[in-house]
């Protein structure tokens, strides 16, 4: 892919990303959040996150499944842009539901699983921010930045559960992002389980010609 | 505690709801050029309140309405909790204007009754005085309203059909109709669906206290049809959906009714179900709630504020355990 033509698709990402945002900032200012406004901007926030996240877990997919490799360069946006959206729906919790009612919230993550894993997923995100330059690859060495940003795997899962066991009885939506990261997950084992079978037919043998 | 004599409000110092929906239009009106004008078509924003309905003259019993402000109107058509339209708060609002049709409508009074009989929706409302009652209502999710309920005790029905010795529980059910209600279809969408249809119960003392308000209208109108158009049951220091909408059948029973809700998720929502800040919700706490307009948050009260009149009820009962 040209420089122009990444330029423009990260350009258009960015653009992407902060529309919720935009679409957020509009409702407040015109006072169209509905009867429970603190309720709305929260799971605007949470349902942002958590597609962002799996967008960001989408772009290796299209890699194994395709060889492109242009996804590939969208992967640390989508990735920081879920944090910061992560980040805001946190915020929005402290400040603006609980307004530092530190004690509260500090029996509630202890108490309410859904409330711990959430939190869990938002510390875990930190590390993953703090090293996704390429200066931090470069220091940390690629194996071990792979291994390190591996946990994104374990946060999607969280971010499941946070979601699944908040939603009352009734509701779709944390079963659909479930299918999604079953499948972008899925993709990487196939990925993987191949490349083992590759490798096992490719093997150096003793005696005989190298299989095909 | 909070059924001291308030101040008495008269029927004309209730904010004509005109005046909230005015500023809804205009409101409306700008949020909905705002919307054309976003370049993803991501969510639309809050649907508007329905325009005002039947007027329903009832007088205001201040014995049994707390002191507070009603709710804005618009909040409370627009932030419903009515899963036969759907999971999401907007989608009553949505469909239920167009989809529920609260005429003809019957409601049918039987079980173990000496004279048990199927009553006409306009007969219901004029068989006993209407009452206006402000009442608090809290939703097992953590929010709350307060609301400016018509209608009458339902005890006055139940005496009116006369219960037998074998009558102790009372059971409603909401009406059962795929046509009306698109969540009863079936169909994968709605694989997650409740049990319909919605069937709800209380003990005969509590159906027959003072407080259960078999309710047909408010804010002064009749039932807009997102809040359980034409008839309900208003039960205050109950858990919101324990107040049963768009009844079609009140039945005296001899055992205990089993609710919707306990056959959805019986370890968290019981068939008492009584607000109670010390009684948390297995997932998340019950000691503070959102008042609906209000920006902070406020402490949950016992009975919702009715313990006065109603812990009597559950003297020596385990409320942890009957929760």
């Amino acid at each position: 892919m040209s420089r122009r033509a990444r330029i423009v698709l990260k350009a258009a990402v960015w653009a992407l990303c902060l529309t919720p945002l935009a679409q957020l900032a509009w409702w407040v200012w015109t006072d169209d959040l509905g009867p429970n406004p603190i309720d709305a901007v929260t799971r605007w926030l949470g349902n942002w996150t958590m597609r962002w996240l799996l967008a960001s877990l989408s772009m290796t997919p299209l890699r194994l499944l395709f060889g492109l490799s242009w996804p590939i360069t969208l992967r640390r946006l989508l990735g920081l842009f879920a944090f910061c959206y992560a980040t805001l729906h946190f915020a929005v919790w402290i400040v603006v539901d609980h307004f530092f009612d530190w004690p509260t919230m500090g029996a509630d993550i202890v108490k309410r699983p859904y409330i711990t894993v959430g939190l869990s997923a938002l510390v875990l995100l930190v590390p993953l921010a703090a090293t996704s330059t390429a200066g931090m690859v470069k220091r940390l060495g690629a194996p071990t930045w792979r291994r390190l940003h591996r946990v994104v795997y374990l946060i999607g899962v969280l971010a499941i559960l946070h979601f699944l066991w908040l939603a009352k009885v009734g509701r779709v939506a944390p079963y659909v992002y479930g299918g999604w990261l079953a499948l972008v997950l899925g993709v990487r084992v196939w990925a993987w389980v191949r490349g083992l079978v590759l490798r096992y037919r490719r093997r150096p043998s003793a005696t005989g010609p190298v299989p095909a | 505690m909070l059924i001291r004599r308030a101040p008495r409000f008269t029927s004309s110092e209730i904010t004509d709801p005109k005046v909230y929906l005015d500023r809804r239009a205009f409101m409306t009106g700008v949020a909905a050029l705002a919307v054309g004008q976003c370049a993803a078509s991501l969510a639309e924003g809050a649907p508007s309140a329905p325009p005002a309905g039947a007027a329903l003259p009832a007088t205001r019993n201040p014995k049994y309405s707390i002191g507070e402000p009603p709710t804005k109107f618009e909040s409370a058509t627009t932030y419903n909790n009515f899963y036969e339209f759907g999971v999401d708060k907007s989608d009553p609002a949505e469909h239920a204007p167009k989809l529920l049709k609260p005429r003809p409508w019957t409601v049918e009074v039987g079980g173990h009754v000496h004279k048990p009989k199927t009553f006409d929706i306009d007969e219901l409302l004029r068989l006993f005085p209407l009452e206006e009652r402000v009442y608090a209502l809290r939703c097992v999710e953590g929010w709350s309203m307060v609301l400016p309920w018509i209608g009458f005790p339902l005890g006055a029905l139940l005496k009116r059909v006369e219960p037998t010795n074998q009558a102790k529980f009372v059971e409603f059910q909401t009406l059962l109709d795929p046509r009306q209600f698109p969540a009863q279809r079936g169909g994968w969408l709605n694989l997650a669906s409740l049990d319909w249809p919605y069937v709800e119960g209380l003990r005969l003392d509590e159906a027959l206290h003072p407080l259960t308000l078999l309710t047909v209208g408010m804010y002064g109108q009749v039932l807009p049809n997102q809040n359980g158009a034409p008839v309900r049951v208003v039960v205050p220091w109950k858990y919101g959906f324990k107040s049963a909408k768009s009844l079609v059948r009140i039945r005296l029973v001899g055992e205990q009714p089993k609710t919707t809700w306990e056959k959805a998720a019986s370890h968290e929502y019981g068939f008492y179900s009584n607000v109670n800040p010390t009684v948390d919700h297995p997932r998340w706490s019950q000691a503070t709630e959102r008042r609906i307009g209000e920006f902070r948050r406020r402490k949950t009260l016992m009975f919702n504020g009715y313990a006065d009149e109603v812990g009597q009820l559950y003297a020596g009962m385990d409320l942890r355990k009957l929760y």
